[in-house]
């Protein structure tokens, strides 16, 4: 049954979506994390979302869902501030912060939580639409 | 008889499967919306109900459709109205318009299903009652 499986789709990418806000949420959560002793300060993260097949024998073209494949961590450098009087400073004075850049997962977030909604609705549309086949012949 | 009976029944049963084999390709778009280099898809639904039920294109869909008990519509590729960098071509907008009008036509079909069964326990009942 096509209806059933849209439930696997939906979810699947409800799923992937909450771990892209999760990963928005961490980031924002290190925005101003400084570096450590060894350091290198908290690195920005960003999930990569891959098609999963929805496990169709022998239709490898049918609709699929979608999973997060990796998730990548920013490698540009850290903010830099000069500031000898931190605790976190260099030899030089210069206080590393990681390399968020808050405008970035403000958007990202707001996509996020866009696509979510989207899904979530695909799956209520098939719900009453199963809950209407169920009912079939009744008067 | 019977089979005259249940022939309309057929025909709808299959729209009705063709129906839910498309909100599901639909949903699958929705859900790629933010894969990188996924291509959108969908199958035409007149020339898939044409090859489902007509004699005409009793090709290969009817071969697929007799060994997995259900319809297997070919698949295309949608032609992007916006390109994007990563090579990801689903309007999601686009994709939820068909989603709702897919919804409705379901709803339609459901409908029709019911009216027909209806009308033949109504030609069965009106015996008894007269």
């Amino acid at each position: 049954m096509s209806l059933l499986r849209i439930f696997d789709i939906a979810g699947s990418a409800v799923s992937a979506q909450s771990q892209r806000l999760n990963v928005v949420a961490s980031n924002l959560a290190n925005a101003d994390t400084v570096a450590g002793p060894d350091g290198s300060a908290y690195k920005a993260r960003q999930v990569v979302f891959q098609t999963a097949a929805a496990g169709v024998a022998g239709r490898p073209d049918a609709a699929a869902g979608v999973r997060v494949s990796t998730i990548t961590e920013n490698d540009s450098p850290g903010r830099r501030v000069h500031d000898p009087r931190h605790p976190g400073a260099d030899a030089e004075g210069y206080v590393t912060y990681s390399n968020v850049n808050p405008v970035e997962e403000m958007v990202n977030m707001i996509s996020a939580s866009r696509s979510y909604q989207n899904n979530v609705e695909v799956m209520n549309t098939a719900r009453s639409l199963l809950l209407k086949t169920l009912q079939i012949g009744q008067a | 008889m019977i089979a005259h009976l249940t022939a309309s029944f057929d025909f709808h049963g299959q729209a009705l499967m063709l129906r839910a084999e498309r909100q599901r390709v639909i949903a699958g778009n929705l859900a790629n919306a933010d894969t990188p280099g996924y291509q959108a898809r969908d199958f035409d639904f007149a020339s898939a109900l044409r090859a489902a039920t007509g004699s005409a294109g009793a090709g290969i869909a009817s071969d697929v459709m007799a060994r997995n008990g259900r319809a297997a519509p070919e698949l295309r590729y949608a032609v992007p109205s916006q390109t994007s960098l990563d090579g990801n071509t689903v309007d999601v907008d686009r994709e939820r318009g068909t989603f709702a009008d897919n919804a409705v036509k379901y709803e339609s079909t459901l409908r029709f299903i019911n009216g027909s069964v209806r009308t033949m326990l109504d030609a069965m009942k009106s015996h008894h009652q007269s």
